[in-house]
């Protein structure tokens, strides 16, 4: 909230403010205690007085194990990962300057799809799955250099390399398709319960592999949301305010890719969340980049943190991946959102 | 006229060579702009006038040539100290859906921000100063997006005011706005440059406005400066034929002295002051 | 470009010759050879006992007739599109009318006992139609405009909806998986004859329909104002212009499942060669879209011995780069 300091007067910026503070906060709160309704739910019945022994007091018991090393880190990964998510969505949606814009759209998924279901198919079931975010992640990082290869030309242009990050998907997308159906049928659904996005087993080193992203990319990316905000003018007008324009896209893509692509990584394909997450922070806090990133990471980890719970719970004994209701509830609420901010502009 | 002792140009441009992709826009092009003055840059479409002007402003890199602010090569200057001596309102320019005019103007001391230094009273200060000047201060909280289109102007011009800078350089800021609207900016960007001491290049389309309001006149065609001068100077009727290929009169305006043309008419005069037997009215 | 009416004829006839020498590759290649004579006999005196017959008649007819009849009508249905929306990506894979129509067909075949596409064709209709009125939903602009770059974004919105849905469902219905797998991918084989026919009807109607439209499809690339200006009513055209694109589109994934890159290529070759008249245009790319798919198809053969590759992933692979090359080319994005 540096920036809109700097712009206070008196009147409704002020107020605009405050309330995005105030409504940050309830979120943050809302988030906490969803968190803890989540540890108390589950195929095990558990109350909440046994949770908070569990975590206050930790013994050697069920219980115990089931909060510390079942539920706790799958509640934080998706938590972690939502917001990671989010955040990656918010930067492209204000780079591309169009809030159709997803982390799907510049090939990050399908890169770490690709590398994801390369993996399963070379290295099956054999090789230590703990290897399988990092060859994700490396596959984030190679599709997301090669639409900027394939896009530069003198520059970047934002909707050139979304266009490029569309054919790139496609192609990458066959692979992925193609290398699902030569493989065995387990290998396959294997992979294809990646690629839909699921925190099933999820265990501390994977919280602890996502959180430096997180760490290090949010705060990055919020040095320079003011330069988002007169980058959203158009890159002339930027420009002319002395906005270093290449440079700061750069910078923004990398957190952007960073934070997809390990998200991806550790919970496979549920990267709708950066398409949804910001519209609705945006709803709450209004689109200036210092404001929406913290709304957007909030939003984002109650979406994954809810999506995850309704796998674990609604269909027990089943535990369904959380991706299908992250697109099954969040892709018709999108489609809705949308058509209610064209409505309210006309 | 007495001679005012002309300051040293701060922007100039020497030998520019610029295009777009393969087609080359700017064919050797010299120019310095003149300080304290307003100068519009006017010339036929594709005479690269506001290739000129982009370039100028840096934000097109020339192929060939330089130019220089203050001395110094401007793309070699870090961009955000380019900023806070020279501002631009570029072509036909677009908010954000929701965008408060207030937040816009505000966009406008981005190159005297800095992430650990905010000097939010001077930030306040340069906001409402801007607003004022531009006369839409009454439409603060509004979002720019539900303006008119004179009244948009006016923001982007009040946020490229908010900047502070000694040199303002404006692509067709008033292309597609009513007349009157035009004649209010253009007064506007006139007591900037003369009673506030600014230096202002425009690219405009109308010829008139342009001889009446332009301290100097750059004429251009074809990625040239064919000539360039006071209006009294270079706008006549030989140059506007052969820069324009127009054929027109060439009048003084009785009141201000300034040029005005007006184009020939292919037919004649149906339209010539009729005999006075004609307009005698029946009482 | 060809220019002259008598050289476009020329180029029409070229197309169709290409199309008769892939169509013949498509029946002879492959991990059997079979020698043209042999084909001939086929056709005529078709004989139960040879084994190339079975496999010609049973595998190889079929799957260059479906893959001659989906890539012309994928082709058309790009060129609409493009025609349409005034862009120059728009195809029924980038705008996400394949992604709806595929969703539909797995609810239809997980929900009810339907197997064979002429069962299920009218769920890829219905996906089909869902998705193109979503697109269009999404993609209007604060004026009612619809923005190059905004389509596009809205079409990659809707397919990953559609696709994430149909994953989703997959995972838990997992029979369906297994044999629906394969067809996912985009696949002209595994079908038999006595499957088309019954779709032919709806092809027929997209065909006389486009006849009738041709005009109005060129009045429409004008812009609406004009359209209106020359005494034509935009939304009607538009509508039935639409209602030929999903028949083709929806019928096409219902047959062979979701083969991209047809629809965005072929209408930009077709264009280079005979120009944006649509009454060369269609023909054209008919004729192009039949001749690619049969030759990817036959490809695909040929890229994995002895496996089958999908032939969608074949277009897939064919198409990105072209794809990339329009992205690139394209300055004035907005």
């Amino acid at each position: 909230m540096t920036h809109s300091a700097s712009l206070t007067q008196p009147g409704n910026d002020t107020d605009a403010t405050t309330r995005s503070v105030i409504l940050s906060a309830l979120l943050a709160l809302v988030l906490l205690a969803s968190m803890g309704l989540s540890l108390s739910l589950g195929s095990f019945p558990t109350s909440f007085d046994q949770i908070a022994h569990a975590l206050t007091a930790p013994q050697d018991s069920d219980i115990a194990f089931i909060v510390w090393e079942l539920r706790l880190p799958r509640i934080l990964l998706a938590v972690l990962v939502g917001a990671a998510l989010a955040v990656a969505g918010a930067i492209l949606q204000g780079i591309v300057r169009n809030p159709l814009a997803s982390p799907d759209v510049i090939g990050i998924t399908s890169g770490a799809a690709m590398a994801a279901v390369i993996f399963l198919a070379l290295f099956g079931t054999g090789l230590s799955i703990h290897w399988l975010p990092a060859s994700a992640l490396l596959g984030a990082v190679f599709s997301a250099l090669l639409v900027f290869l394939l896009a530069w030309k003198g520059g970047i242009s934002p909707s050139r390399m979304v266009l490029v990050g569309i054919g790139l998907s496609a192609a990458m997308g066959a692979v992925t398709t193609l290398l699902i159906v030569i493989s065995d049928d387990a290998a396959a659904m294997v992979a294809y319960v990646w690629l839909t996005g699921s925190l099933y087993a999820a265990q501390w080193q994977d919280v602890l592999g996502m959180l430096p992203w997180l760490l290090i990319a949010v705060p990055l990316c919020l040095t320079y949301a003011r330069h988002m905000d007169a980058m959203a003018l158009g890159d002339h007008v930027a420009l002319g305010l002395g906005v270093n324009v290449l440079r700061s896209r750069l910078v923004l893509m990398a957190c952007s890719v960073a934070l997809a692509g390990a998200a991806v990584a550790f919970a496979g394909g549920l990267s709708f969340v950066g398409l949804i997450a910001p519209h609705i922070a945006a709803r709450l806090v209004g689109r200036s980049f210092g404001r929406l990133v913290p709304a957007s990471a909030l939003v984002g980890a109650l979406i994954v943190l809810y999506a995850d719970l309704l796998g674990r719970v609604a269909f027990l004994p089943k535990d369904l991946p959380a991706g299908i209701f992250v697109s099954g509830v969040g892709a018709p609420f999108f489609v809705y959102l949308l058509h209610r901010s064209r409505k309210r502009l006309h | 006229m007495p001679s005012i002792p002309a300051k040293p140009p701060r922007l100039t441009g020497e030998a520019l060579c610029a295009g777009y992709e393969s087609r080359r826009v700017l064919d050797g092009v010299d120019l310095a702009v003149a300080e304290g003055k307003l100068t519009v840059l006017l010339g036929p479409n594709g005479s690269g006038k506001s290739t000129l002007l982009k370039t100028l402003a840096r934000t097109l890199i020339p192929s060939a040539g330089r130019v220089c602010l203050d001395g110094k090569d401007i793309h070699r200057r870090n961009t955000r100290e380019v900023a806070q001596r020279l501002g631009i309102l570029p072509q036909d320019p677009s908010a954000p859906e929701g965008l408060t005019v207030q937040q816009l103007v505000g966009m406008g001391r981005f190159p005297h921000q800095r992430l650990w230094r905010q000097d939010a009273e001077q930030d306040a200060r340069a906001i409402r100063e801007a607003m004022a000047y531009a006369d839409v201060t009454a439409f603060a909280e509004r979002s720019v997006d539900a303006l008119s289109g004179g009244q948009r102007q006016r923001c982007w011009i009040a946020m490229v005011l908010a900047q502070e800078t000694d040199l303002i350089l404006l692509d067709e800021p008033t292309t597609f706005l009513d007349l009157k609207v035009q004649v209010d900016l253009l007064e506007l960007l006139s007591r900037l440059a003369h009673e506030h001491g600014r230096t202002l290049l425009l690219v405009l389309h109308d010829l008139n406005l342009a001889a009446a309001y332009a301290d100097q006149l750059v004429m251009m065609r074809e990625g040239r400066i064919v000539t360039s001068g006071a209006p009294e100077e270079v706008f006549t009727a030989t140059n506007l034929k052969h820069v324009f290929d127009l054929d027109a009169h060439v009048l003084e305006d009785p009141e201000t002295g300034s040029p005005i043309c007006v184009p020939h008419k292919r037919q004649g005069s149906h339209r010539r002051a009729q005999p006075v037997s004609h307009q005698r009215c029946v009482s | 470009m060809l220019n002259h009416r008598a050289s476009r004829i020329a180029g029409l006839l070229l197309g169709l010759a290409l199309v008769a020498a892939a169509f013949a590759a498509s029946v002879m290649l492959g991990t059997t050879e079979i020698a043209p004579p042999t084909f001939v006999q086929a056709l005529l005196h078709y004989d139960p006992a040879r084994v190339a017959h079975i496999i010609i008649v049973t595998e190889r007819l079929p799957r260059a007739v479906i893959a001659a009849l989906v890539g012309a009508s994928l082709a058309i249905a790009g060129a609409l599109m493009q025609t349409m929306t005034r862009n120059p990506l728009a195809s029924p894979g980038i705008l996400g009318i394949n992604a709806g129509a595929m969703f539909f067909v797995v609810i239809a075949v997980s929900l009810l006992p339907l197997h064979t596409p002429a069962e299920y064709v009218w769920a890829a209709l219905l996906g089909a139609l869902v998705a193109a009125c979503l697109v269009v939903m999404l993609s209007r602009g604060r004026q009612g405009e619809l923005s190059s770059l905004r389509v596009v974004l809205a079409g990659v919105a809707v397919t990953a909806m559609f696709v994430s849905f149909s994953q989703g469902l997959l995972i838990v219905d997992q029979q369906s998986f297994e044999s629906v797998l394969y067809w996912l991918a985009g696949s002209v084989s595994g079908r038999e004859l006595s499957v088309v026919v019954p779709l032919l009807p709806l092809f027929g109607i997209a065909l006389l329909l486009c006849m009738l439209l041709v005009r109005h499809a060129n009045a429409l690339m004008l812009g609406d104002d004009m359209v209106k200006g020359l005494g034509m009513r935009a939304g009607t055209m538009k509508l039935l212009l639409g209602l030929v694109v999903i028949l083709l589109a929806g019928s096409s994934v219902a047959l062979a499942g979701m083969i991209g890159f047809v629809g965005l290529i072929v209408p930009h070759m077709a264009r280079g060669l005979f120009g944006v008249d649509h009454r060369w245009l269609l023909p054209a790319c008919a004729l192009l879209g039949a001749s690619l798919l049969l030759l990817a198809d036959v490809a695909s053969r040929f890229l994995m011995p002895p496996q089958d590759v999908p032939v969608g992933v074949m277009t897939a692979l064919i198409g990105t780069p072209f794809f990339i090359y329009l992205a690139r080319r394209k300055q004035a994005w907005p």
